[in-house]
């Protein structure tokens, strides 16, 4: 095939997926041409409500890209407009025929920046390659959900996951749900972050962390691409601890940037480097869990804990959700919206303890009102650290009745 | 394409709801819908001709050899109706035998008047090819409904309820020559059963009015017992033949093995939602009763609230199958007293038809005929449905896909609108097409019936329904008007979807409980 632009092979290439088993997706074959235009081909379900529509937008798209001239070959299973948009980006790129960068979808409002302490018991993972998710992630109320370019995602589909993902972020309604981002590793994590981050993400999650130095590294190219597109609001980091190494640098990991607002675990790399195997109960990653969040409280951030993996299994996930509570995790993972509810009310305080704290906050302000030194409640003496906990306490059974 | 000489004649009328619709049908004049309740019958009901035992053997041995010499028998001739019903589901066998028995006798322009039709029946198109049937009433979907709604079929589908097909036999609106029943069980005499023998399904209800209206009726069977057939759903004593086959269909196709709950997270949440709902409105409460299908939506409905009745100690008086394994455990449980069945969808509701005699086979006579003396379907406390499309006035659609493809057949649906209190439960947009619309593509129930929809992003209480809307304030459920919701998939979906260019040629109608034409199905493709 010959080509008009010198430096930059040009070829057939597609994107998407389609078939019978697939929903909301969009399978583009883009076969560059130097001349006759645009010949775009479509087959759909949703041909007699959104056929017009569906070659209209890949027309626009094809446009803000630059396409010219090709033969475009769509077979679509119901995608919404992001996906369609992400789909053709996808497949003009990989062809090389995409001689300018993006086609954003139209842009949903942007939700609120998100608080550094918000309540984090729950964040619901997304296969960043996987479009049928996205669109009612945020009706099943997750405290967060993770756009996941990492490990969900094949290498071969990191470039279609990267687009995506953006384009979620900026069309979907994520409802009240903080919106993260799992990016790769570094270098690669370099790639997700330059087309992510000018869509705003709340929070980007760093997998395999083991050194400070990672942590400034991503720090400093967020802090660079916000300041090139004008973001002024936060991205908060959550370093992703899934090796002995990262335990045991998890408190200059912690603080390696005032941006990191927790400390997360990643259990399954864990335990294979560990060279054990990974149970139900957690024996096994019981230190490293345990040490993750006194560096956590020692940073002053918060320790959030991994995912439970038998979807099946939700009393086993409540069991695993209790005990992370009771070892100091404000929140963990969820690959399934059936654990949400689960893990939310594991990590809720009981409303036994509230009414323990509320005493002992009403005690406090009582003895303070009368200018006591000392606290009592009942027969009892409190101790400060005592009334601290309790304050704390109220204010996250606080923050949890109006999440 | 073969042209459709019948509709090609027809004139239209604008009916109740303004829909469009043909005033002549496979020659027989047409009421147009008038609203609920409007239109009155009268005269007698339809009969069979009178018999004397004379003319049986009095050893009460019906059998004859094959299908063919029982069609011979019983006077098989051009442009007869035939009739079956569908207990047996998609692993039905004897429909299309006994059709193509007609078939190799010589037969043609017949009327296949099925209680449903599957898509196992397909061979059926190559009976209408060569002319032995004419057309099909009764619900047409996969094969057979693309064959209809291209245009295909010599006659107009006729689409009716469960009740409507009892309704329009018995006022004689549709006449059976020769009724085709499969049964699990039977004897000589032709006394039949659906709870037991190799192929059993189950309640035989749908088969019961073809039996007392017939002028000739065959039971065939492939579990034959000497007589008494106990307990006997179709009496002997209306059967003309019996026949002894191998194999009267794929048990596997017949029952599922087990239902399964939806495991889709979106669907799971309506379910719960719907179940809330019932709880919070005060329905569910000590005696109340309920209906709800064999889709995922429903048996996960029947979980959640089975769950909630147990936490409130509610006890239902009874529950209205499709049964499956999901009601026959509130059975178990004790948190109903009955359940009234009139299909059974899995093993677990076979064998409990066949044992527990407090889950009881009913009909359509007794559930859902609209001329009687009232029936059951009306003192139903809550029925919870599904549909393709809803409108802003509650109108649903529920036998057409939204570009007017036949889907699927009416069932006891429009029977159960008559609930107190009428639930669709629907995810608010398939495959980006929006489940809300302006208007529906094709009417199937009108929406003053319809009190409640219920979407994964909100339920929609119908403003009629001031009584319901009154008794939910307060509550943490979404409430939210239908214009709000629909507004907000359209954002989702990237608009409002164009409306499928529709074609001017009829061919089916869609029939209501009381036998007017609630709308038309047009030519599609």
């Amino acid at each position: 095939m010959s080509s008009s632009n010198a430096s930059v092979a040009i070829h057939a290439a597609e994107a998407g997926r389609w078939g019978e088993e697939i929903r909301s997706d969009l399978h583009v074959a883009i076969e560059p041409r130097d001349r006759g235009g645009l010949e775009i081909t479509l087959e759909s379900r949703v041909s007699p409500y959104y056929g017009d529509s569906i070659l209209r937008q890949t027309r626009q798209v094809l446009e803000a890209l630059g396409v010219k001239h090709a033969r475009v070959a769509m077979h679509d299973e119901g995608a919404l407009p992001f996906v369609i948009a992400a789909r053709l980006e996808t497949a003009a790129r990989r062809s090389g025929v995409a001689v300018r960068g993006q086609a954003l979808p139209e842009k949903t409002s942007l939700p609120a920046p998100s608080p550094r302490d918000r309540l984090r018991r729950s964040r619901l993972y997304l296969p960043g390659a996987e479009p049928k998710y996205f669109i009612n992630a945020g009706l099943h109320a997750p405290d967060a959900i993770i756009l996941d370019l990492e490990d969900s995602v094949h290498p071969s589909e990191k470039d279609a996951a990267r687009v995506l993902v953006r384009n979620a972020l900026r069309a979907v309604d994520f409802a009240r749900c903080e919106r993260m981002v799992r990016v790769n590793p570094l270098p690669l994590a370099m790639e997700d972050l330059s087309a992510v981050i000018p869509e705003a993400p709340d929070l980007v999650l760093l997998p395999k962390t083991e050194k400070p130095d990672q942590v400034r590294e991503a720090d400093r190219a967020i802090g660079e691409l916000k300041a090139h597109h004008g973001l002024d609001r936060p991205v908060w980091l959550m370093p992703i601890l899934e090796s002995p190494l990262g335990i045991e640098n998890a408190f200059a990991i912690a603080t390696a940037s005032a941006n990191v607002v927790g400390l997360t675990i990643g259990l399954e790399d864990y335990t294979a480097e560990l060279g054990v195997v990974k149970t139900a109960e957690g024996q096994e990653s019981l230190y490293a869990r345990a040490r993750l969040v006194n560096v956590a409280k020692a940073a002053g951030i918060q320790a959030i804990d991994s995912v439970f993996a038998d979807v099946a299994d939700l009393e086993g996930l409540r069991r695993w959700a209790e005990r992370s509570r009771a070892l100091g995790f404000e929140g963990m993972g969820c690959i399934h919206p059936s654990q949400i509810p689960v893990v939310h009310e594991a990590f809720a305080p009981s409303q036994s303890e509230i009414e323990k704290a509320l005493k002992i906050v009403a005690a406090f302000e009582e003895a303070e009102r009368r200018g006591l030194g000392v606290v009592s409640l009942g027969s009892k003496m409190i101790d400060p650290p005592v009334v601290e906990r309790a304050r704390k306490l109220v204010a996250r059974a606080k923050q949890t009745a109006e999440a | 394409m073969i042209g459709n000489p019948v509709t090609t004649r027809s004139e239209f009328a604008q009916n109740a709801l303004g829909r469009t619709v043909p005033t002549m049908v496979n020659n027989k004049p047409q009421v147009p819908y008038l609203g609920v309740g409007q239109f009155r019958p009268h005269g007698k009901k339809a009969g069979p001709p009178l018999r004397s035992s004379s003319a049986y053997p009095e050893n009460g041995d019906k059998r004859v050899a094959d299908l063919e010499t029982a069609l011979r028998n019983a006077g098989l001739a051009d442009g007869m109706v035939i009739s079956s019903h569908h207990h047996l589901r998609d692993g039905d066998r004897v429909a299309l035998l006994a059709l193509e028995a007609a078939a190799r006798l010589g037969a043609k322009d017949l009327t296949w008047f099925p209680s449903a039709s599957f898509p196992s029946q397909k061979g059926a198109i190559e009976l209408m090819e060569s002319g032995v049937i004419d057309h099909i009433e009764g619900s047409l979907n996969g094969p057979l409904g693309d064959y209809c709604t291209q245009g295909k079929m010599r006659g107009m589908g006729v689409l009716r309820s469960h009740g409507g097909r009892w309704q329009a036999i018995q006022d004689g609106e549709v006449h059976i020559d020769i009724a085709i029943i499969a049964a699990p069980t039977a004897d000589a005499f032709g006394n039949a059963d659906g709870s037991h023998g190799k192929s059993a399904c189950g309640s035989l209800g749908f088969a019961l009015a073809d039996s007392m209206y017939a002028d000739r009726v065959i039971v065939v069977t492939d579990t034959l017992v000497p007589f008494p057939c106990i307990p006997w759903q179709i009496q002997g004593n209306n059967v003309d033949f019996v026949v002894a086959v191998d194999s009267i269909g794929d048990p596997a196709k017949i029952v599922s093995g087990t239902t399964e709950i939806t495991r889709s997270p979106d669907r799971l949440r309506i379910a719960e939602w719907v179940a809330r709902f019932l709880r919070e409105s005060g329905i569910m409460r000590n005696g109340f009763s309920f209906q709800a299908g064999a889709g995922g939506i429903a048996l996960a409905f029947v979980d959640y609230l089975r769950r909630f009745m147990k936490e409130d100690g509610v006890k239902a008086r009874f529950v209205r199958g499709g049964s499956t394994r999901y009601l026959v455990e509130l059975l178990q449980e004790g948190l109903t007293d009955y359940i009234l069945d009139g299909q059974t969808f899995d093993l677990d509701g076979v064998k409990s038809i066949a044992s527990d005699p407090r889950h009881v086979a009913t009909s359509p006579f007794t559930s859902y005929n609209y001329h009687g003396k009232g029936n059951f379907a009306s003192m139903v406390d809550a029925v919870v449905l599904g549909a393709t499309e809803v409108d802003l006035q509650f109108n649903a659609n529920v036998v057409t896909h939204s570009d007017g493809r036949l889907l699927h057949g009416i069932g006891g649906w429009q029977n159960c609108l008559a609930a107190g209190c009428t639930i669709l439960a629907l995810p608010s947009f398939r495959d980006r097409i929006p489940v809300i619309v302006n208007e529906v593509t094709t009417l199937t129930g009108p929406g003053e019936l319809i009190d409640v929809v219920v979407t994964e992003r909100g339920i929609a209480i119908n403003p009629r329904r001031q009584d319901l809307l009154d008794r939910m304030k307060g509550s943490g459920l979404p409430i939210r008007p239908i214009e709000d919701i629909k507004k907000e998939v359209e954002r989702i979906c990237g608009g409002e979807p164009a409306r499928p260019k529709r074609s001017r040629h009829p061919v089916a109608i869609v029939k209501w409980v009381d036998g007017t034409v609630l709308d038309t199905v047009w030519q599609v493709g």
